[in-house]
């Protein structure tokens, strides 16, 4: 196989970033061992595209305790277990657990096949179900009070002979918050290795079928059209019309922040404005817990936590409204175009077997698609980002408490430690004398933050150790997101060139100015007609999908939600080339060729 | 009847108008563009080799085409170049031999082509050089190949007016490498098809998807010549292409929709793969040249055993059973 050819460094060849050699932020079983030199790693640029804060190793090890446990123990997917990963240099190598004995793949199918079959069979029972456990999980989360820990208890705890002091609610409700991260995962991956199994089943078909067949071709015969991830923009476009249709435009002025539009409505004595008023608050709650991120990091805040993203770009929608465009999303035009492509496909099937193959295999994903896409919603956006600010919470206290200098502090620590911390503040309110944390904390934050900076200036190998055989396996590239033409592009010296490749998510050739966006702040920048380069497109970024000619992105694959987006909107888009925000500036000419992956830079 | 031209012909003409012509009658009828013609019948070549008693390729070449024939191809002529207001309108002179184009049997270039033809003596020479091809080496040992019959075989010849490409080749209505179905792979140069034909230039390779429009693959080569018209008025010539353009794109995205949107219909007229000739005139107006069924995967699809062929099964996650199952693959 022509990847044995590609070579990547050992794991143990690999050295700390200089001045991080003493570093020890993350937990002892995230540190690469010399027995992991003989497994191949890589780099998960996709979720964790920056180094991580020790807090935010959460978001790696609650999902791979979920993953494996669903691959491994639950359903026992045949051919492989589950992703161990480790932290190097800040930055996330994961590598999957494959089976080989044959006999034990064996037992493995008899036991996945009743119970994948039953998920299968069973699938609408068991998602209703599932609706309602995050239903209760999110009451759960909103529920979590952070105690404030006064001179004197409440006087009930005496009167009703409660029995339990402030300082045990401290420690509970922080674990019920992690308890609540852990179980968000956990329900997370319930349908999801099912769902993607479907995907990948039918994309196997349809490869066979039709070998020149595109990623992005077979996405839009599965992909849904009314998901969750696209209510949050639609929400903004309907609050748009209803203020140009109110005669509020007024109030959207360019570059007015939200909280000056929200005053100036509030002032108005006319009940369009309450109207409005009153409607923003509706669908805020919940279509506004979206992610300006993808839920990886603590820093991803949603809408709530910071307006002006979705106020920049309902100002955009006025103005376009006015202009007389229609915002609605052809929502009917789409489908009608997804049962268009899928027809067309089946009626160029040789035989009655296959088209009835290829309706059961389309039919399976259209079962899974609402699952795989709406979960997201909840999961990495909705309960990912209440989270962490339920952890802000606890990191307020302590901060109120002398442990940090600021709140933002906490997530310089990882889960464990919180605990810890809290343990500390629980006792010294006990005792009635001074904590340790503010002596404690303070330096080695202050060195994380050292640490962390030196990590962001490193560039990670997008691989390490050999390369096994059988990478071209479909199996790992779901688990892995890799493809053997991927692996020869990233042995290729990045900075070379003036080509960059990635997936084709969306087709079409277009050229135009760069404008490389780093951050969901800078978002309201973009201008008309330019090509957004960006580290990743999260879904929250979709009004400004609308204004731009292309989008390039450093890291995602042909069936995320940007590229999804992207192709609702007609849109060349090329995503995972790795450095496009390293390598591309702002002002440069370039040619983003979504068919075949290819950004040029011109200039 | 001598001659009879496109419109009044469709595939049932086989037997008076050869593969070709009676195709090219075909394609008019399913609201192709083919520049316009006439056929020069089977009955016609028939008589040629019964009066002249020829049965060999010397004897037909030498001998002369009887005068009411010679007549109805001049008027014929005649009639093309008025409806094109031309004096002397150059044409093709193509070979339409009845066991050609087949599906299943490919003539493909054994059979005389010229090209770029003017005038009535001109025509009249081309038309005795093509009846003289079907009685070439190359095309009798291919017909002993195929077990084709050799008293069965006749000709009729195509008179065609030329278009003057800017760019021209051929497309296949499904991959000729992979036998995908939902792609039409068109090759393309600048000027006469004849050098994307006859392996001369190495053509631009287009892939675009069938349904979604997608120009899925596009490979520009250098094209560092093309086949033009000869100025002496008769027959081609190689020239090379200006530097600026050999490395540019000899169609663009509307031609590529065009294209795909004419080998879709042409496909569906006829139910089966098709390998199209085609060309663009210096307007940007689309012609077919020919169209006959792809051989090489049609074969193969027949032949196709039962055990390549996916079957639905009990249950729909069965499949992802079995795609989790490496043993079952």
């Amino acid at each position: 196989m022509e990847t044995q050819t590609t070579k990547f460094p050992l794991p143990s060849e690999v050295e700390a970033v200089p001045g991080t050699e003493r570093s020890d932020m993350y937990p002892y079983f995230t540190r690469f061992a010399p027995s992991d030199d003989g497994r191949f790693w890589f780099y998960n640029g996709m979720h964790f595209p920056e180094p991580m804060p020790a807090f935010d190793t959460i978001t790696a090890e609650a999902p791979y305790i979920s993953l494996g446990a669903y691959n491994t123990r639950v359903f026992a997917i045949p051919p492989v277990l589950g992703i161990d990963h480790r932290i190097l240099n800040g930055r996330v190598y994961i590598s999957a657990v494959p089976v080989l004995d044959p006999a034990e793949i064996e037992r493995r199918v008899v036991v996945f096949q009743e119970r994948a079959g039953y998920y299968f069979a069973n699938w609408d029972r068991l998602y209703a179900q599932w609706n309602g456990k995050i239903e209760e999980l999110l009451a759960d989360i909103a529920a979590i009070v952070v105690p404030d820990l006064p001179e004197f208890e409440d006087a009930r705890v005496v009167t009703e002979g409660r029995g339990i002091a402030q300082n045990f609610f401290l420690i509970e409700r922080f674990h019920t918050c992690t308890e609540a991260m852990l179980k968000m995962w956990q329900y997370h991956f319930e349908f999801l290795v099912l769902g993607y199994g479907a995907y990948l089943t039918f994309f196997e078909f349809c490869k066979k079928a039709f070998p020149e067949i595109s990623v992005q071709t077979m996405a839009r015969m599965v992909a849904g059209v009314d998901t969750l991830m696209m209510r949050p923009d639609d929400e903004l476009k309907k609050l748009a019309v209803l203020a140009v249709e109110s005669g509020l435009e007024g109030a959207f002025v360019a570059n007015r922040s939200a909280n000056d539009i929200l005053a100036d409505l509030a002032s108005r004595r006319e009940p369009a404005a309450k109207a409005w008023l009153e409607a923003f608050e509706q669908a805020r709650r919940p279509w506004f817990n979206i992610s300006t991120g993808d839920g990886f990091y603590h820093h991803h805040r949603n809408w709530n936590d910071d307006l002006s993203l979705p106020f920049s770009a309902m100002v955009d929608y006025v103005a376009e409204r006015r202009a007389g465009k229609s915002l609605a999303r052809p929502t009917e035009r789409l489908k009608q175009e997804r049962e268009r492509i899928s027809s067309e496909y089946r009626a160029l099937l040789p035989s009655d077997a296959e088209r009835a193959t290829f309706d059961q295999m389309l039919g399976l994903c259209h079962l899974v698609f609402p699952y795989v896409e709406d979960h997201k919603f909840y999961c990495e956006n909705w309960i990912a980002t209440a989270f962490f600010n339920k952890v802000r919470e606890f990191g307020a206290l302590l901060a109120r408490h002398g442990f940090f200098a600021e709140t933002e502090d906490v997530f310089h620590l990882h889960h464990s430690e919180v605990g810890l911390a809290l343990s500390d503040l629980a006792l010294s309110w006990a005792s009635g004398s001074p904590p340790r944390g503010p002596e404690y904390w303070p330096p080695i934050v202050a060195e994380r933050k050292r640490v962390l900076a030196a990590y962001a200036k490193w560039s990670p190998p997008p691989a390490l150790g050999p390369v096994p055989e059988g990478i071209g396996d479909p199996l790992l590239l779901m688990l892995w997101g890799i493809t053997p033409e991927q692996l020869k592009v990233w042995s290729e010296p990045p900075g070379t060139g003036n080509e960059l490749r990635g997936f084709g998510a969306s087709a079409g050739v277009v050229e135009g100015i760069a404008h490389v966006v780093l951050s969901v702040d800078e978002i309201s920048t973009i201008r008309e007609g330019e090509v957004l380069v960006c580290p990743v497109t999260a879904p929250s970024w979709a009004p400004v999908f609308g204004k731009i000619k292309a989008a390039v992105s450093d890291i995602g694959g042909a069936m995320s939600h940007a590229a999804i987006i992207a192709r609702e909107y007609g849109l060349p888009a090329v995503v995972g080339t790795g450095h496009a925000t390293k390598r591309i500036v702002t002002g440069q000419r370039v040619r983003v060729d979504g068919t075949s992956g290819i950004v040029t830079i011109l200039d | 009847m001598n001659v009879v031209w496109f419109d009044s012909l469709g595939l049932e003409d086989r037997a008076t108008a050869g593969g070709k012509g009676a195709s090219l009658g075909e394609l008019r009828r399913a609201s192709v563009e083919v520049p316009p013609g006439f056929v020069v019948t089977t009955a016609a070549f028939r008589r040629f080799v019964r009066d002249s008693a020829a049965a060999s390729r010397d004897a037909v070449e030498a001998a002369t085409v009887p005068a009411d024939i010679a007549r109805d191809v001049v008027d014929g002529y005649a009639r093309l170049c008025a409806d094109a207001c031309s004096d002397s309108l150059p044409v093709a002179v193509r070979s339409s031999a009845t066991a050609e184009d087949g599906a299943g049997a490919s003539f493909a270039g054994l059979q005389d082509t010229f090209l770029w033809i003017r005038g009535p003596l001109n025509v009249l020479e081309a038309l005795r050089r093509c009846w003289a091809s079907l009685y070439s080496e190359p095309a009798i040992a291919y017909r002993r190949r195929l077990d084709l019959e050799e008293d069965g075989a006749a000709m009729g010849v195509v008179v065609q007016q030329m278009v003057e490409p800017r760019s021209a080749g051929v497309m296949f209505t499904r991959s000729p490498i992979s036998g995908d179905t939902s792609v039409v792979v068109i090759s393309s140069s600048w000027g006469l098809g004849s050098s994307v034909v006859g392996g001369e230039v190495t053509p631009d390779e287009f892939v675009v998807n069938k349904i979604t429009g997608v120009v899925q693959r596009s490979t520009v080569s250098c094209k560092e010549i093309r086949h033009v018209p000869n100025e002496t008025g008769s027959g081609t010539r190689i020239e090379s292409v200006s530097p600026d353009l050999q490395t540019k794109a000899s169609l663009g995205p509307q031609e590529l929709r065009e294209l795909c949107d004419v080998a879709r219909r042409i496909e569906k007229h006829y139910g089966c793969a098709q390998d199209i000739e085609w060309a663009i005139d210096v307007l940007g107006k689309v012609f077919v040249l020919q169209s006959r069924p792809e051989t090489v995967w049609n074969l193969r699809d027949r032949d196709r055993s039962q055990s390549e062929v996916a079957m639905p099964k009990e249950k729909p996650f069965d499949h992802v059973v079995t795609f989790f199952s490496p043993r079952k693959k």
